[in-house]
């Protein structure tokens, strides 16, 4: 398969409903073949297995049919910095790109539908649409596993549901996660209140790359908790509401910043897209603050005339994988910092 | 007053330690006690696995007598030691051990989601005709009784599904 690292994923076009602060809508299902090992205890023979069962399935014409073509990339035949820019389009977790083994991510073309196989669990079935689109994101997986329920033995216990590796996916296999940009509540002070309350409603909130990472750039995850004795449409509405909500708390923030502090506000937005378009060195960290601040400002309409497509672009061209990938040469830091500079000048100058 | 380790820094911080019953206190400074500290190794399927230490049914009980999964070896003190369990087979064998877990994390052991047409069996079509049952009784209240006949029929035509398999398996 030719992997066309430097394409556009589905995720950052930047439109659909609650787009001003949703970024990303993410669905997940854990599922594992009946009668193997878990990942953690195959062999390398039993790894191939999973892995030719699933390519396999993925040509089925009820899959076709169901999601459109999907190729499958074993992942020992990409570079270390190639499994890295797919750990920077939020395709694979870390762990994927990391450990040695057979293992596999199978891709469609625009990056919506994604499996990563042999990770935690056999397969990992994604479906990651932009802004607020958590129930179109399940009706895809939904439909992908059914397809490839019909050629695939999924493990299933009728007490317990689809049978995982780790007893805190058990069930629906269901992890749902939106994307949220919040830098008014963290400017007001309100991000740590507002986000340890929803703890208490069985969601999760993370960084930007998943489970244990900071919240860079103001960006927020959050995903529901529980997985077993609700049906995957109490658990993606219960989410679903927790993100409107989130995201209204977030614009009232917003106005009152217009309102209390507007030209503080404006001046920050500003001198954020002075550096953006003119500094000569940018860190990774700035960088993702700096858009943070030229993102709020686009989203309240201080901006105009950026599209958030390009926003979205920019979050993930200014990583390190991604960056030497299309420098195509490694770089030390002090490079990558000056190529990054160049890069956010010249795609912002459009 | 000075530290009671370094002696040199002022004691800051206050230290209660009960070991084997035996309570000991100790003034210290900043730095002593972070040292003292016992280093922090997070890790969340360690975290919830070790739970499982002080749930108050499993003292009361003798444990268990499986405590290996036949199918893939796996002991129950690996999984306690990791997180994650062996293979699909290991939520059977090591289920008297591994349920209040379960309860504990998800606060429900009974599945209420999808059911695979494959592998579900019969349990497929018990759950569509639970939600039909509940939809019925919406109708019902919403006096919609030509649409609630229908939805009737359709649980009465499941039911008759359900017999006929159960019968024959």
């Amino acid at each position: 398969m030719s992997l066309n690292l430097e394409r556009n994923s589905k995720w950052m076009e930047g439109s659909g409903p609650q787009a001003d602060i949703v970024i990303s809508s993410r669905i997940r299902l854990a599922r594992n073949l009946k009668g193997l090992p878990f990942p953690n205890l195959m062999n390398s023979d039993q790894q191939a297995r999973v892995v030719s069962q699933v390519s396999r399935a993925i040509q089925a014409p009820m899959v076709f049919q169901a999601v459109g073509e999907l190729k499958l990339q074993p992942l020992r035949e990409l570079a270390p910095v190639e499994r890295q820019i797919l750990v920077e389009k939020h395709l694979i977790s870390p762990d994927l790109a990391a450990g040695g083994g057979e293992k596999a991510v199978v891709l469609r073309d625009d990056e919506a539908v994604s499996i990563m196989v042999n990770e935690e669990d056999h397969l990992r079935l994604q479906c990651l649409l932009p802004a607020m689109m958590l129930h179109e994101a399940w009706r895809l997986a939904d439909a992908a596993d059914d397809a490839l329920e019909n050629e695939l033995d999924f493990a299933f216990d009728q007490e317990r549901g689809y049978l995982t590796a780790c007893p805190t996916n058990v069930g629906t296999g269901l992890r749902a996660s939106t994307m949220l940009h919040l830098p008014a509540l963290v400017l007001t002070r309100q991000a740590g209140p507002v986000l340890s309350a929803l703890t208490k409603v069985g969601v999760a909130v993370r960084g930007l790359y998943g489970e244990g990472t900071e919240a860079q750039g103001n960006i927020f995850q959050v995903s529901n908790q529980i997985t077993l004795g609700r049906s995957e449409e109490e658990i993606i509405n219960n989410l679903s509401a927790v993100t409107v909500r989130l995201a209204d708390q977030e614009r009232e923030a917003r106005e009152l910043l217009r309102r209390q502090s507007r030209w503080q506000l404006e001046d920050r937005v500003g001198r954020a897209y002075g550096v953006l378009t003119n500094a000569r060195i940018l860190s990774s960290q700035e960088a993702l603050q700096l858009l943070s601040d030229v993102r709020l400002g686009v989203e309240m309409k201080i901006i105009r005339g950026l599209d958030q497509r390009l926003l979205n672009q920019l979050m993930v061209r200014i990583q390190p994988a991604f960056l030497q990938f299309s420098a195509g040469k490694e770089m030390t830091p002090m490079e990558r910092d000056v190529h990054r500079a160049a890069m956010v000048r010249e795609l912002l100058a459009g | 007053m000075l530290c009671e380790r370094c002696q040199e820094r002022p004691a800051s911080v206050h230290v209660t330690r009960i070991i084997n019953g035996e309570k000991t206190e100790l003034y210290l400074c900043q730095e002593c006690a972070r040292e003292l500290q016992p280093q922090l190794n997070f890790s969340i399927p360690q975290f919830l696995a070790g739970l499982l230490d002080y749930d108050p049914e499993l003292e009361v009980k003798a444990p268990p007598a499986v405590e290996r999964c036949p199918e893939c070896g796996l002991t129950y003190e690996q999984f306690h030691e990791t997180g994650r369990l062996g293979c699909p087979e290991c939520y059977h064998h090591l289920a008297p051990r591994l349920d209040p877990l379960i309860r504990r994390i998800q606060g429900s052991s009974q599945h209420r989601g999808k059911v695979p047409r494959r592998a579900g069996g019969n349990l497929r079509l018990r759950r569509e005709i639970e939600n039909l049952r509940a939809r019925l009784q919406q109708l019902v209240q919403q006096e919609e009784f030509e649409k609630a006949a229908q939805v009737r029929d359709r649980i009465r035509d499941l039911e008759g599904r359900l017999e006929k398999g159960e019968s024959s398996q």
